[in-house]
This record gives C-alpha cells, sequence and structure tokens, in this order.
C-alpha cells in the first residue's frame, strides 16, 4: 500500500486585496511533504513563505486576503473544502504550528500553564489531573527544566528560549501528522539555535509526524531538512533532496543563496551578497522574475516564465538556464 | 509591585503639592487676597483679623507655610457664602456626588464594552459606523446642553420624570443618562481600538491555530489583554468625570460637589472653590491609587 | 474616508462667514433689547414673526442675530486659544523632544500631572480671581491645549531626531535652536495642524461650558454657550432659547471633528491612534 502524503499543496494561490492593487503574494504554489519527511521552505524576506503557511491552516488576514486558487489535500482531504468548524478541528489536531517570535506567541497574562492545559484539554481529555500530568509530560520532552515550576509562571518571566521550547511543546502536545514551523530559531540567541534545532529534528524523528520547515537561512535548511523547495516572488523555483540541491543547485537564485552563506574557511572571502530587489508583488513581469537580477538572464528569460526542469528524479527547478542532469 | 504602587504614590502627592501650590499663587496674583476671602460687606476688624491670620503681609514663602499648616490641619478656610468651613461643606456634599457616579459608570461601561468589542469584530460593519457615529456625536454634542434637552424632553414635555434635585430613583435617571453618555464615547473608542490591537497579536494568531474557538479566542485571550489599556487611562478618565459631574451637577440641580463648584464660581466664593480643587485634588488621588492596585493585580508583568 | 467632507467643510464656511460678516448679516444689534418683543418664538411658529427669524430671549434681544455674532465671538477666542495654548504646546514639545534629558522628563511630569487633574478646575479660579472676561477665558481655554499638543509634538521630534538631516545639520555646526527652528519646526507643521483642528471642537465646547457655567464670555456679550444658560430657566415655555444655540455648538464642533478626521487622514495616517 502506497503511503499518501502527508500533505499535499497543488496550485496554491493567496492573493491580497489592497487599495492600490493586488498582491500576489502566493501564486501557483505547488508542493508535497511526505510522511514522517522534513520539507524546508526557503527564501527571502516577502517571498510568500509565511503566507503558504497560513494559507495551510486557513488562518490568513481575512479583511485583505484570500486564498483564490488551489487545493491543499491533509491526508487526502481538501482543507479549502472545510466550513469553518470542520477547519478548527483540524487546527491544534492534525496540524500544528511554531511561529517565530517567542516574545509575542504566548498571551502575557495567562501562565504556561493555562496556556497549555488549554491545548491539551482540547484533546479529549476529561480530568484536570490528567491534563496537568500530559503538560509536565509534554514539557519534559521538550527539555525545559523544572518544569512543575514553569507551568504557574507568566510568560515574561522566562527567557526567549524556554518560551519558544513551551510554544513546542504546545505543538507537539496534539501528536500532530503535521508541523509547520515557521521561522522558529530567527529570534533566538544564537547560541540557542542549534539546541532548538536539535530539539526539533528529535521530536520530529521520535513522532513521526511531517514537517514543514520555513527559514530564510540556508545553513539551518542543511541541518535539519531532508527535502527543501526554494521560494521566490510568490512562487517555487527549484525543489529537491538537501543533499542534491547544495552539491547541484540549477536555478541561479539558489546558487547565490548557497554562496551566501558564510562559510568560515578562507578569511580573505567576500561576504557575497545578491544585487537588486524582488520584483513588486502587484507588479509582476511576465517573464522569470529573477531576471533583472540574474547573471545569465536573456532575452527569454525576461519575457517567458521558465518551465519547469527535471534536473533528476526528485529535483527540479523553474529555469531556462537549468541543465538538465 | 509594591514599587510601582509607591511610584504611582509619590506621582500623586506630587500632584497634589503641585496643584496646591498653583491655587495658592493663583490666589495671590491679583494682589489682593484679602479681597477674595472676605464678602463685600466685612468689616476693617475682619480685614485686619484676616491678613494676621493668613499672614498676608509677611512673605510669600511665609504666607504659604501658613496656607499649608492649615490645610494640613483639615482647615481649608471659609465660605464666603456659607460661613461655614469649607471642609464641613464639601463632606456633607461628597456623598451625593459619590453615589451618582456609580449608576453612570455602569451604564457607561454597560453601553462602551459591548459596543467596544462588537465594533472591532465587525470592523468596517454597519455596527462599526454607527457606534462610530455615536461616538462623534457624544463628543460633539456639548454636556450640559444634552442634559438640558433631556430635561425637556422627559420632564417638561412628557412629564415622565422629575427635572431635578436628588430623590428616589426617578430622580436619577436622567442625570446617569447625561453623565454617562459623557463617558461613552470616549471609553468606546479605547476598547474598541485596544480590542483591535489584542487581536492582532501573535498568541491571538497562535490561539487560533491551537483551534480555539472564535469564542475564547475573543472572550478570553482578546478581552483580558484589551482591558489593562483602559485601566491605565483611568486617570484621564477621572478628570473627565470630575469635569462632567459639575455641568451635570449643575443642570440637574443635584447637590453634589459639583454643584458646590458651580456655587463657588457664580458667588464669586473664592476660599470655596479654593478647597474644592484641593479636595477634588485629594479625591482624585485616592480613587487613581486604587485603580493602580487594581491594574498591577490584574497585569501579571506587574504583579510579578 | 477619502473624498471631502463637503458638508463638514459648508458648515465649518458657513459659521466663519458668520463671524467675519456679522455686522453685515445680523438683522439686530446683538445687545438690542426690545422688551415689547421678548419671547417671541421664531417664524415658524405661531406666536414668530419673520422680523425675528429665530425669534427673541427674555430681554427682547433677537436670536439669529445673537447666534450670528456669538459665532464671532466663539472663533475669536478659539481662535487665539488655539494659537496661544497650541503654540506653547509646540515649543515645549519640540524643545523637551530635542533636548531630551532631565528637562525633558521634568517637563513630562507636568504633562503628566496636566492630564491627571481636570483642567477646567483651573479655569473656574482663574475666572473667579481675574474676574470674568476674555482675556480671562482666552488664558483659561489655553490651559486645556498645551499639554495634549506637547505631548504629541514630543513624540514627533523623538522619532525626526534620529533621521539623517538632523545629523547632517549638526555635522554642520548648526546651533541646536537653528535646527529646532528650521528643521525639526517644518517637519512637526503637518501634525499641528491636524491637531489644531481636532481641538477646536474641545475649545469650542469648552468656551461654552465655561460660559454656561459663569466663568466664561461676561454678558451682555452673546456666546453660544451662555445664550444656553440664560435659556435655561425658560426651557418650558422658551425651548428655542436653549435648544437652537447648542444645535450651532454640536453642529460645528461635529464637522470641525469630521474635517479634522479627513485631514489627518490625508497628511499624516500614522497619527491614527490620536
Amino acid at each position: 500500500m502506497s503511503q499518501q502524503p502527508a500533505l499535499e499543496v497543488r496550485d496554491l494561490h493567496t492573493h491580497f486585496f489592497l487599495r492600490r492593487g493586488v498582491v500576489k503574494a502566493v501564486d501557483g504554489v505547488s508542493f508535497t511533504l511526505e510522511q514522517g519527511e522534513v520539507l524546508g521552505i526557503v527564501g527571502e524576506s516577502g517571498c510568500g513563505k509565511s503566507l503558504t503557511a497560513l494559507s495551510i491552516l486557513r488562518l490568513i488576514p481575512e479583511a485583505s486576503a484570500r486564498t483564490v486558487k488551489g487545493e491543499i489535500l491533509l491526508n487526502g482531504e481538501d482543507l479549502l473544502q472545510k466550513d469553518p468548524a470542520a477547519m478548527r478541528e483540524v487546527r491544534g489536531r492534525q496540524v500544528a504550528m511554531i511561529l517565530q517570535d517567542p516574545q509575542t506567541s504566548l498571551n502575557p497574562v495567562f501562565t504556561i500553564g493555562n496556556q497549555l492545559h488549554e491545548a491539551i484539554a482540547r484533546q479529549g481529555e476529561s480530568s484536570a489531573k490528567t491534563v496537568k500530568e500530559r503538560a509536565i509530560e509534554v514539557l519534559r520532552r521538550v527539555k525545559l527544566a523544572a518544569p512543575e515550576e514553569r507551568t504557574i509562571q507568566y510568560p515574561h518571566q522566562l527567557s526567549g528560549g524556554m518560551k519558544q521550547r513551551v510554544v513546542g511543546a504546545i505543538s507537539i502536545s496534539c501528536a500532530p501528522d503535521v508541523l509547520i514551523a515557521d521561522e522558529p530559531t530567527t529570534a533566538l540567541d544564537v547560541t540557542i539555535q542549534l539546541q532548538y534545532l536539535k530539539l526539533l529534528k528529535e521530536l520530529q524523528e521520535s513522532s513521526g509526524m511531517a514537517m514543514l520547515f520555513i527559514t530564510h537561512d540556508f545553513g539551518v535548511v542543511a541541518k535539519i531538512c531532508d527535502r527543501v523547495a526554494v521560494m521566490y516572488a510568490g512562487r517555487i523555483v527549484e525543489m529537491g533532496p538537501v543533499r542534491e540541491i547544495f552539491d547541484n543547485p540549477a536555478h541561479p537564485y539558489t546558487q547565490a543563496l548557497i554562496g551566501s552563506v558564510p562559510k568560515m574557511v578562507s578569511t580573505s572571502e567576500r561576504l557575497s551578497t545578491i544585487e537588486g530587489q524582488p520584483p513588486s508583488l502587484s507588479d509582476l513581469p511576465n517573464g522569470c522574475r529573477f531576471a533583472e537580477r540574474c547573471a545569465l538572464a536573456d532575452d527569454r528569460c525576461r519575457s517567458e516564465y521558465p518551465k519547469v526542469y527535471d534536473i533528476s528524479a526528485s529535483h527540479t527547478a523553474s529555469c531556462w538556464k537549468a541543465t538538465p542532469g | 509591585m509594591q514599587r510601582f504602587i509607591l511610584q504611582r504614590l509619590l506621582q500623586g502627592i506630587v500632584l497634589l503639592v503641585l496643584v496646591t501650590s498653583i491655587v495658592f499663587f493663583v490666589g495671590r496674583l491679583t494682589g489682593n487676597p484679602v479681597d477674595l476671602m472676605l464678602p463685600e460687606d466685612a468689616t476693617e476688624e475682619e480685614r485686619q483679623d484676616m491678613i494676621e491670620r493668613l499672614n498676608l503681609d509677611g512673605t510669600v514663602m511665609e504666607q504659604f507655610q501658613v496656607f499649608v499648616t492649615d490645610a494640613l490641619q483639615g482647615d481649608l478656610g471659609t465660605s464666603i457664602r456659607y460661613r461655614q468651613p469649607v471642609t464641613e461643606i464639601f463632606f456633607s456634599r461628597l456623598p451625593n456626588t459619590l453615589a451618582m457616579i456609580p449608576p453612570a459608570m455602569i451604564l457607561a461601561m454597560a453601553m462602551a464594552i459591548p459596543l467596544g468589542i462588537l465594533s472591532a469584530l465587525r470592523r468596517g460593519g454597519w455596527l462599526d459606523r454607527i457606534s462610530g457615529t455615536i461616538a462623534v456625536l457624544g463628543i460633539a454634542t456639548p454636556n450640559f446642553w444634552l442634559g438640558i434637552v433631556l430635561i425637556y424632553l422627559f420632564s417638561v414635555s412628557l412629564g415622565w420624570l422629575p427635572s431635578g434635585r436628588m430623590g428616589g430613583i426617578a430622580h436619577y435617571i436622567l442625570p446617569t443618562i447625561t453623565l454617562g453618555t459623557f463617558l461613552v464615547a470616549g471609553f468606546m473608542r479605547l476598547i474598541r481600538s485596544s480590542m483591535l490591537e489584542a487581536l492582532d497579536t501573535e498568541f491571538v494568531k497562535l490561539a487560533r491555530i491551537k483551534g480555539l474557538s472564535e469564542f475564547v479566542v475573543v472572550w478570553k485571550h482578546c478581552l483580558r489583554n484589551a482591558l489593562i489599556p483602559v485601566l491605565s487611562l483611568w486617570g484621564v478618565f477621572m478628570g473627565g468625570l470630575v469635569t462632567g459631574a459639575i455641568v451635570t451637577e449643575t443642570v440637574f440641580a443635584w447637590p453634589g460637589i459639583g454643584r458646590l463648584t458651580y456655587e463657588a464660581v457664580i458667588f464669586r466664593d473664592f476660599p470655596l472653590l479654593q478647597s474644592v480643587i484641593i479636595m477634588d485634588a485629594i479625591l482624585i488621588l485616592f480613587i487613581n491609587l486604587l485603580v493602580d492596585i487594581l491594574y498591577a493585580y490584574v497585569d501579571p508583568r506587574i504583579r510579578f | 474616508m477619502r473624498r471631502l467632507p463637503l458638508i463638514s467643510l459648508g458648515i465649518i464656511f458657513t459659521m466663519v462667514l458668520m463671524a467675519v460678516f456679522a455686522p453685515w448679516l445680523a438683522p439686530y444689534s446683538p445687545t438690542d433689547q426690545s422688551l415689547p418683543n421678548k419671547l417671541l418664538p421664531p417664524f415658524w411658529e405661531e406666536r414668530g414673526t419673520v422680523k425675528y427669524l429665530l425669534g427673541t430671549d427674555i430681554f427682547g434681544r433677537d436670536v439669529l442675530s445673537r447666534l450670528i455674532y456669538g459665532a464671532r465671538v466663539s472663533l475669536i477666542v478659539t481662535g487665539i486659544a488655539l494659537g496661544v495654548g497650541g503654540g506653547i504646546g509646540l515649543v515645549l514639545g519640540i524643545v523637551s523632544g530635542y533636548v531630551g534629558g532631565k528637562l525633558d522628563s521634568l517637563l513630562m511630569r507636568f504633562v503628566d500631572a496636566a492630564f491627571a487633574f481636570p483642567t477646567i478646575l483651573f479655569a473656574l479660579l482663574l475666572a473667579v480671581t481675574m474676574g470674568q472676561g476674555m482675556v480671562t477665558l482666552t488664558i483659561a481655554l489655553s490651559l486645556f491645549l498645551w499639554a495634549g499638543f506637547a505631548r504629541v509634538i514630543r513624540g514627533e521630534v523623538l522619532a525626526l531626531k534620529q533621521r539623517e538631516f538632523v545629523a547632517l545639520a549638526k555635522v554642520h555646526g548648526c546651533s541646536p535652536v537653528r535646527i529646532m527652528a528650521t528643521h525639526i519646526l517644518p517637519n512637526v507643521l503637518n501634525t499641528f495642524m491636524v491637531l489644531l483642528t481636532l481641538n477646536v471642537g474641545v475649545i469650542i465646547v469648552g468656551e461654552a461650558s465655561l460660559s454656561f457655567l459663569g466663568a466664561g464670555v461676561p454678558p451682555p456679550t452673546p456666546s453660544w454657550g451662555l445664550m444656553v444658560a440664560e435659556g435655561r430657566g425658560k426651557i418650558a415655555s422658551a425651548w428655542w432659547l436653549t435648544l437652537i444655540p447648542g444645535i450651532a455648538i454640536t453642529l460645528v464642533v461635529l464637522a470641525f471633528n469630521l474635517f479634522g478626521d479627513w485631514l489627518r487622514d490625508r497628511l499624516d495616517p500614522k497619527l491614527r491612534q490620536l
């Protein structure tokens, strides 16, 4: 029996409808997240990766944005077809998410315990005692020291790293099929980032849940992801196994991204940056969106959006200059 | 938390000292304080008495000393009109004002909180627009005029309610509405904007991610946070309350300290006015302190 | 709220017209008494006449004329108070924000105190000690404004201080006074304008309230607040004496508030929290 993917996103379009025009923040994104794997989505700020995550959970800002097209299949069911009540059942049970900034993710006026119990109680535990025990248990799993004391404390009494562990605990407490982590280490101290990544990897491996890992840092991708999708200006431009992408990046943007990861190898190496800015999402060009900043771009690149090439069996890239094999 | 309370207490005392000093100096501004303190028909003897008592021949600092010493002993002067110690008069009228404030506050909150919350939840909707209009109208309509119009409608024309003075429940209705509407507009805008802020936070997003019902998200997570700014701006509302009380009590001939203030102005009773102001400052200081304690208790970031 | 608020502008314009052209527009002098004609209702009522369009008061003075002249009084007093109070607030805000340090802390303490205590009480105190009059009234009304202006302008200045052109000016050796006057001031003018329009309503109601309480414009000069106070005793028989000036106040304040909101949206939306 073939395993169906944990999550499958097909041709997702989420647009912002603003006074100044339509902003196509997510403009045709498709990917598959297999069960038990970690897929990274990497790209610079504003490329649409966070919005993709929010679109999956259907928590986009309703006043200005809407998912206009696409399918989001969670264990085979299309989330976009669900009514609000059904969607709420999915959240906090089958899908969970870790947000970027631990300082603002927790409600300052309620205790850690309160906010954790809230999530656990949703799983159908009836007695308060069981809920409390489960809370302590899951806090131990995220390696939070002295969990009993922490549960009666308030968020401002914990450090950023501790708070992020609590957020992690909240997410895994429901044993989700898919965990979305939206830049979970970006706001943490560099010294703690590695610890946290290790923790996430452990949790993922021991539970077998699938993880969608969003980041702008290719270095982080290397440490935790199995596969990676590179996103640029609302679309995925390259996707494949991490090892392959690192060894053989096909899209010029990917190459530039990998090149810009500081490698402490040669002391006289200049920090390479990518010149220019991504195009405005309300005024997208017809051709390749990276063409303006690309050294290899020609007229065809600028006028026609590249089709998807198969670089290998599992590695694809959208670039006219990508050489297969 | 103790530090916070102490800090607020200190601020209040500084305010009190400031107010007292200003009142004192304004009184001495005109260069003829005796005239201010005594009725027009005072005898030469009475004038001399007053000059001696208040040390009006001495330097400003000496006069201030007398003033403060008297004040600390509870002597803030004698009312020209009532010929009684002003503190006596003040305390006899205070309960009447205190009686009117809770119903007005409750009315204001009962209207402002639901309207503010619903306006924020259905932002841009018809309810939001109507509430916004009511708020703007509430600010534009002069408080005293509203009171008079209400009297005209419900007392004079319809004869349903009494037109003034204290009495049974019927007497409370119109003044409560007048004072309450004065407060509603400001409250509602504040609650609306703090709810909007709360709705936009990351922890509300996380609450939704957890799959909590919209009801819990709004009433548990948002509201608690939204009410905190309301408490912290309480001081400003207190000021508004006092102002509103002066005008409302005047319109409805309500025998409270607001009307007392009006009388002091109309009859040019300087000692009375002077002490009403100082007593008001003490009252405000006291109530603000109570609210600050409540605030410190409600916001865990201050408590720990 | 993008379109020009025409109705608001219309009301404001009418008021300004009334104020400026009062002597030509008003059919009578506002202080002319005519006892035989006292307490006449507006012309559309039974006993009313077109000679006195909006009726007369207890001294037989024409309500319409008093209304028109009242606009003039309100506008003048409001204008001066805004200028003085707003101006003081502007200067204090700029100095406090730019200079910073102990001066700033001290000044802000005063501002906090001003917010905590109802200014109307001081206005009343001034009226009693200095006597009722236009000067006293203007000073009293200025008190309502300075703290709010100072606080907001200071906030703007704090942000402006960080910007490059200020650093550039310093590098070029400009004195602080020069920087404040030529660099900071023009950049806070937008905010200042918005504050002015938004506070017109506050001052008009403030003046009306003070006049109502007998601490504002001295009779027989007409002021809308004073007219409401004078008409109060006769509310049962002569409703027009209180209703009409009150409606005028409400309309004008409403118009200024709506216009102020529009202006703020156009000039500086980030002031929205005002």
